[in-house]
């Protein structure tokens, strides 16, 4: 076997369905009758697993850290806000891509300013992107209503046929649906040819384009791509609970969402989804014990996950699974750990 | 034209307070090569130590100042002993998020203990109201930051330039293998300056209580600041970051003063034209790591 078939073998096993996906996509559906009256709290998991995703194509898969994605949360939220308010497009589904496009061409605008320079310099300028923005919406008060935020939102039905109600069954299943379909191409990208030419710019990016990838280029691209995600995500914050306010740009908001990245693993896709469940699990536990201080445990897990070690905590925590498959199904474990990030 | 020199008077005052809150961070982000978002929290425990001397305690003002410097060095001393150090060599994100736990952390310790309101230190009667000089007002308190800040920044390079320990640190910097190789006990060298920087951070924070307010949440809203301090001055020398915060400062209040409602658009906007046109900072070296 040459090396070249060997590695598009070896690609097209890995992009094969699994069958813990599927299950896990059953659970998640199911969740809908297992827990009927907690749909806002699950709507909430599902917008950020959305947003996870989108920093973990950057992250996890590109190796670009940012301390500013929800830049583009922010700009999804607010041109999903305005579209609504206005009436430009009434439409739900119609609007959510829209706000999706419009974040779309931010990220791909600035994209170019983060390819530049190092580790360092992206960050900062990643940062500085969302503050801009911040800045910016509190000085259009007359637009963006200011720290009060939009108000008065009305959705209308998605397609003309499904109301909003008020326990958020409807928004439920909408963002699930929106998620599903998001998942499935990222899934399909990440799986392509220029996902594994991604993973090859992550880990060095001088042998990268030693081999023919056009790095630049490609980083612009999973930029201009995650930038959609993260709007989309912020299109259905606004969507679901008809509100949008100046707190969506901020830096705990970016910083937030890289702990649910680290908590659920990076570089593989389910890792945000993961994440993100285990996440609001962790809010809520730690709000009910010390409503006004949850901050201190969320940094207290942050600093105990780095120390720990990343890949050591998935390791510990895909144990039990992988010794239920190996005794079950008595193959090789297929929960996979995820990729380091060492370089 | 008074008006000028009052803002130009303003912002120095400014621009030195932030060189020194700052310039630990230049050593460990600019030298070392680590990411410490967490350097705000040293800031603001010098801050509040001092306000707690001199509020609760009855300490005077000048008396604190040292315990405040003293107090968060050694709180840096210990930290970098236990948990630092072992985070020098991991990647960039883990020290992100390494110190942004960190800052949280300190954050929602100081909100439980001190309250979330904004605290105010007493000062001595002799540091209250400004005085006339040729028609431009001079405030007595930033006065005295100036001559504090500029002698600690004369200090600092000459340490930096004339001693022994300085001459060990460029070259610890500049080659660690090789520079242990000659005997000098690199890891040492390490964590006496990034104490001696967070002790510098912890001045700058109780002088800070007057004019940048202190409260719980200060290390996340000037975490920025001192990052672009850093960032824009490069690291190649003390020299960048002081010529950067003192651009920082005076841009700052003149921004406030002409277009106050453009608010920090006009900084975060510089910070990004700077980076994408010198992205190793207006002063630093060409080189890449």
């Amino acid at each position: 076997m040459t090396a070249v078939s060997d590695v598009s073998s070896h690609a097209i096993a890995r992009a094969r369905w699994r069958p813990a996906e599927i299950a896990f996509w059953i659970l998640a559906a199911s969740c809908a009758f297992l827990f009927p009256s907690r749909y806002l709290i699950m709507t909430d998991i599902i917008r950020l697993a959305l947003f996870t995703l989108s920093l973990d194509l950057i992250l996890g898969y590109a190796g670009i850290v940012s301390l500013g994605h929800a830049a583009f949360f922010g700009v999804g939220a607010y041109s999903a806000g305005l579209l609504a308010l206005h009436g430009i497009i009434n439409e739900p589904v119609i609007a959510l891509v829209a706000a999706g496009l419009i974040a779309t061409v931010l990220g791909f605008l600035t994209s170019f300013l983060v390819i530049r320079g190092v580790d360092l310099t992206r960050l900062m300028v990643t940062l500085g992107i969302a503050l801009l923005l911040e800045a910016l919406g509190e000085r259009f008060s007359n637009i963006t209503g200011g720290t009060d935020g939009l108000q008065g939102i009305e959705m209308q039905p998605i397609l003309g046929l499904f109301a909003f109600d008020m326990f958020g069954k409807t928004g439920f299943f909408y963002s699930l649906i929106v998620l599903f379909l998001l998942f499935l191409l990222a899934r399909r990208i990440v799986n392509s040819p220029f996902g594994l030419s991604l993973r090859a710019i992550k880990n060095n990016p001088l042998r990268a384009s030693a081999i023919g990838v056009p790095v630049n280029r490609r980083l612009i691209a999973i930029y201009t791509v995650a930038a959609f995600y993260a709007g989309i995500a912020g299109a259905l914050f606004t969507q679901t609970t008809a509100l949008a306010s100046l707190d969506v740009f901020a830096f705990e908001k970016s910083a937030d969402l890289m702990l649910v990245l680290v908590i659920g693993g990076t570089g593989y896709l389910y890792g945000g989804l993961i994440g993100a469940v285990v996440f609001k699990m962790l809010q809520e536990v730690f709000q009910t014990i010390t409503p006004q201080y949850w901050l201190f445990w969320i940094g207290l897990v942050l600093v105990v996950i780095v120390l720990v070690g990343r890949d050591r905590m998935h390791r510990w925590a895909l144990w039990l699974p992988n010794l239920v498959i190996r005794q079950v199904a008595g193959r090789k474990a297929v929960v996979a750990v995820p990729e380091s990030d060492a370089p | 034209m008074t008006t000028l020199f009052t803002i130009l008077f303003d912002g120095v005052a400014y621009g030195m307070l932030l060189f020194v809150l700052a310039c630990g961070l230049a050593v460990t982000l600019g030298l070392m090569n680590f990411v410490n978002l967490a350097h705000g929290a040293f800031a603001m425990t010098g801050g509040y130590i001092c306000a707690v001397l001199v509020n609760n305690s009855g300490w005077p003002f000048f008396a604190a100042l040292p315990l405040a410097f003293v107090s968060a060095a050694a709180i840096g001393v210990a930290l970098e002993r236990t948990l630092y150090r072992h985070l020098y060599t991991r990647s960039h994100l883990d020290q992100v998020l390494f110190t942004i736990g960190l800052t949280f952390m300190s954050v929602a310790a100081v909100d439980y203990i001190m309250g979330s309101s904004r605290i105010f230190i007493k000062l001595p009667a002799a540091l209250e109201g400004q005085f006339d000089f040729f028609g431009v007002g001079i405030g007595r308190y930033r006065l005295m930051i100036i001559v504090i800040c500029g002698l600690l920044t004369v200090a600092l390079q000459l340490i930096l330039a004339k001693t022994r320990f300085g001459s060990r640190l460029r070259a610890a910097v500049d080659d660690p293998r090789a520079a242990s190789g000659l005997g000098i006990n690199v890891p040492q060298v390490f964590a006496f300056t990034f104490a001696f920087g967070c002790g510098l951070a912890g001045l700058g924070g109780a002088l800070s209580a007057e004019i940048l307010g202190l409260d719980p949440y200060f290390p996340l809203k000037f975490m920025i600041y001192f990052l672009i301090v850093v960032t824009v001055g490069g690291s190649s020398s003390i020299t960048g970051p002081f010529l950067a915060s003192l651009l920082l400062g005076i841009g700052d209040v003149a921004g406030k003063y002409y277009v106050p409602k453009m608010g920090p658009f006009v900084i975060y906007t510089i910070m990004i034209v700077i980076l994408i046109w010198r992205p190793n900072g207006l002063f630093g070296r060409a080189a890449t790591r």
